[in-house]
């Protein structure tokens, strides 16, 4: 038996990441796998030691790059229980809604490789128009689309701007309208059943072994969600459900996501039903910036609203207490606060200016979420200073991935694509 | 409980921690039985990872293991005090998992596990010398594989 | 006056010919790593769409590419991989450099990562942006556009 050595290698055509299998072929059958990754690894852990604990936000944007907004609300979580501070109401109801926002991108970018990979490319151009109405959201409101830093320590950075109904409503029939084509394209298409049913196939032992959590370990029908389990933020006070599988093959892990994304819808129309209305933003009289300079410099106070710079927008005092905790210690204090009294200024300095800065108490924590891909939670290790002295991932993709080299072994080489492509590898939480 | 037959049968010192998880401090050598007890009702070994505490404390690592139960709904934090040059005992014959998490820690540490079927390095290449997550690692100091075309940094 | 050698009038016609024909086809082989790679698959979906620039067949394999497009951080661990990748490809060939993170190393000025691809094989086109918008990818697109229309060719065996 001659045996043939085959290298799926760093660059290749799925869109997921740089990984490489190097696979022992007899035939078209494989023997032997090994995995081999950290092609992306770019020293997160080290970075975030040499930097203060508002400048690793961030850094934290592009570890899991397709759902940013859930590594963000895990770090902050997890400095926010470090501190001992609560956020305020309207904080979490934003949190939430965001948050599931980002779940759908990432199960929506998860989907449709899955099917391009297979050869149906309308698949991935229905699924990416959907994510661009998304992503016009996070636009208006964050001011970028991709990378957006919108979870703060204690709160969030900017409140909804005006129109944040209208844009939330299209985005949801366009992301219905998409899930409902794509279902009547895969899910019960001849082709893709034979391709994906009894393919990749792992019990809940193995499971539980592997250490899977998410989508992956709920498509083999074991109930674990960190929403329902450990609820954090408003999650106990909203009604969904949480889809199961049975075989815990490649099309149970595709059903359980498309489904999720519904459930996703859900937890959004509730909440914004549920969160209280903003604060009008009345016309009042508005003030110049250097109307107030000027009046300063003959020793009077200018009243009046200040008129702040337009990438300010969303954070003006009025809003300010909604949106971000009020402790004077460790967070930063409203714009007009900084710009027209001294204690504003002081306390600003004081939490910017390196060797001050936001000193925690010494401690250690671990914080879980619900990620796109599973638990995910930071572990921080503070030693009284400004800069953490360890911060470390729980990357739950580092779990999965373990498992790939045993669940290709035995089957075809054509695979190896629906079953890597449905376990949703992402490099930059893979390799930190 | 199982957590207090356990505190009383390995004599292990309790912790505090900001987050409400038990934590708990094991001498090395009782690792593998305690583990062994813990695995009936802990299912899921979430995380193995280190802290390098060069200066502050005698034994230089600390490796820490995150442990969760479905059932119990409950977590447990265990952590090792390692010395600089010494060995702990692997877990890869309980989880699964354990073969690539400790791979890790090793990659970035240094730190050696004894009996562990494949130890090598998983996040960066055979070439590469030091372990960068230590302290005395520098944070830019390079390796290129391949000569460059220019100075890396001016 | 600073003609090269071997050119003149029919040459200069042919060359505009061929500048044109090959500028509207542009077969490209994405290298992509990182985050940049969803702003790399906005750009190439139906809403800010590529292919009506002639760009939108992507060719997995080097020898039958263009442009190499390289998307996302590049590791130490990955450049050997690019190096060969890059020597694969037949002339003549261009290379984008997509995203701050292989224009300069981006964020992470750290152990890990090489600071800017340009340490590694030569590069045409510079795309700012972490990440860019499609907007910034297609302004770029033009510009290889244009490099690619005026490039000259070597018309005589005599150097």
């Amino acid at each position: 038996m001659e045996k043939m050595l085959l290298n799926i290698g760093p660059s290749h055509p799925a869109m997921h990441g740089t990984i490489q299998i190097k696979v022992e072929l007899d035939g078209e059958r494989i023997i032997k796998a090994d995995v081999e990754i950290g092609y992306l690894h770019r020293g997160f852990e080290k970075t975030a030691e040499h930097r203060t604990y508002m400048q690793v936000i961030p850094y934290t944007d592009r570890l899991n790059y397709v759902s940013p907004l859930l590594n963000n609300l895990a770090y902050a979580m997890a400095v926010e229980k470090l501190l001992g501070i609560e956020v305020p109401p309207r904080a979490q109801w934003l949190r939430m809604i965001f948050g599931e926002i980002s779940r759908i991108t990432d199960h929506l970018t998860c989907i449709a490789p899955i099917g391009m990979e297979l050869g149906a490319f309308t698949v991935f151009l229905y699924a990416i128009k959907a994510r661009e109405y998304l992503w016009d959201v996070l636009d208006a409101t964050t001011g970028a689309r991709l990378t957006t830093s919108y979870i703060r320590i204690g709160g969030v950075r900017a409140d909804v701007p005006e129109n944040f109904e209208d844009l939330m409503k299209k985005a949801l029939a366009e992301t219905r309208k998409s899930v409902r084509d794509i279902h009547g394209l895969l899910s019960r298409n001849p082709i893709f059943l034979k391709r994906t049913r009894g393919i990749g196939v792992v019990s809940q032992e193995d499971a539980l072994s592997y250490g899977f959590t998410g989508p992956v370990l709920r498509s083999t029908g074991y109930y674990y969600d960190v929403r329902k389990a450990f609820p954090y933020l408003y999650y106990d006070e909203i009604d969904f459900e949480v889809p199961l599988g049975e075989r815990g093959d490649n099309y149970d892990r595709y059903m359980v996501r498309m489904k999720e994304i519904e459930q996703s819808m859900r937890i959004i129309e509730q909440a914004m039903e549920k969160m209280e209305k903003g604060p009008v933003r009345n016309e009042d009289e508005v003030v110049e910036a250097y109307e107030a300079i000027k009046a300063a410099q003959e020793g009077k106070y200018r009243e009046g609203k200040l008129k702040l710079n337009p990438n300010l927008e969303g954070m003006e005092k009025e809003v300010y207490h909604l949106i971000m905790a009020r402790v004077p210690r460790y967070i930063l204090p409203p714009k007009e606060d900084l710009y027209r009294t001294m204690e504003g200024m002081i306390r600003h300095f004081k939490l910017i200016m390196s060797g001050h800065g936001l000193r925690p108490p010494a401690g250690e924590v671990y914080v879980p979420v619900e990620g796109g891909n599973g638990e995910l939670g930071f572990y921080i290790v503070s030693d009284g200073t400004d800069r953490p002295y360890r911060v470390h991932l729980r990357a739950p993709v580092f779990s999965i991935m373990s498992a790939l080299a045993e669940m290709i072994e035995g089957h075809y080489i054509a695979d190896v694509v629906p079953t890597f492509a449905s376990l949703n590898m992402i490099g930059g939480e893979l390799d930190r | 409980m199982v957590l207090e037959e356990v505190e009383r049968e390995f004599s292990l010192g309790k912790k505090d921690a900001a987050d409400g998880i038990p934590t708990y401090y094991c001498p090395g050598e009782n690792l593998f039985p305690l583990m062994e007890k813990l695995k009936k009702d802990f299912e899921v070994l979430l995380d193995i990872t280190a802290v390098d505490y060069l200066g502050k404390k005698e034994k230089r690592f600390e490796v820490v293991y995150h442990l969760l139960s479905l059932s119990g709904k409950m977590r447990v934090r265990v952590k090792v005090e390692v010395g600089e040059g010494e060995k702990i005992a692997t877990l890869s014959s309980l989880w699964k998992n354990a073969n690539w998490l400790e791979r890790e820690v090793y990659d970035m540490f240094g730190i050696e596990f004894e009996g562990h079927p494949d130890l090598r390095r998983i996040l960066l290449y055979p070439e590469f010398e030091g372990h960068p997550l230590r302290k005395d690692y520098p944070l830019k100091k390079s390796q290129p594989r391949i000569k460059l075309l220019r100075p890396e940094r001016k | 006056m600073g003609k090269m050698k071997g050119e003149n009038f029919v040459t200069t016609t042919v060359e505009s010919l061929i500048g044109w024909a090959r500028k509207y086809s542009i077969f490209q082989y994405p290298f992509v790593t990182a985050c940049c790679g969803m702003e790399y698959m906005a750009a190439a979906a139906s809403h800010f769409d590529i292919d009506r620039f002639g760009a939108g067949l992507t060719r997995f394999t080097p020898r039958q590419a263009d442009v190499l497009f390289v998307v996302g951080t590049i590791s130490h661990k990955l450049a050997p991989v690019l190096r060969r990748v890059y020597e694969q490809m037949t002339e003549p060939k261009w290379v984008v450099a997509f995203g701050t993170c292989t224009v300069t190393g981006g964020l992470y000025d750290n152990y890990a990562t090489v600071q800017g691809i340009d340490a590694i094989i030569p590069v045409d086109i510079y795309i700012p942006g972490c990440p860019p918008r499609p907007e910034t990818v297609l302004d770029a697109l033009i510009k290889l556009q244009e490099k690619i229309r005026k490039e000259k060719q070597k018309w005589s065996l005599r150097k």
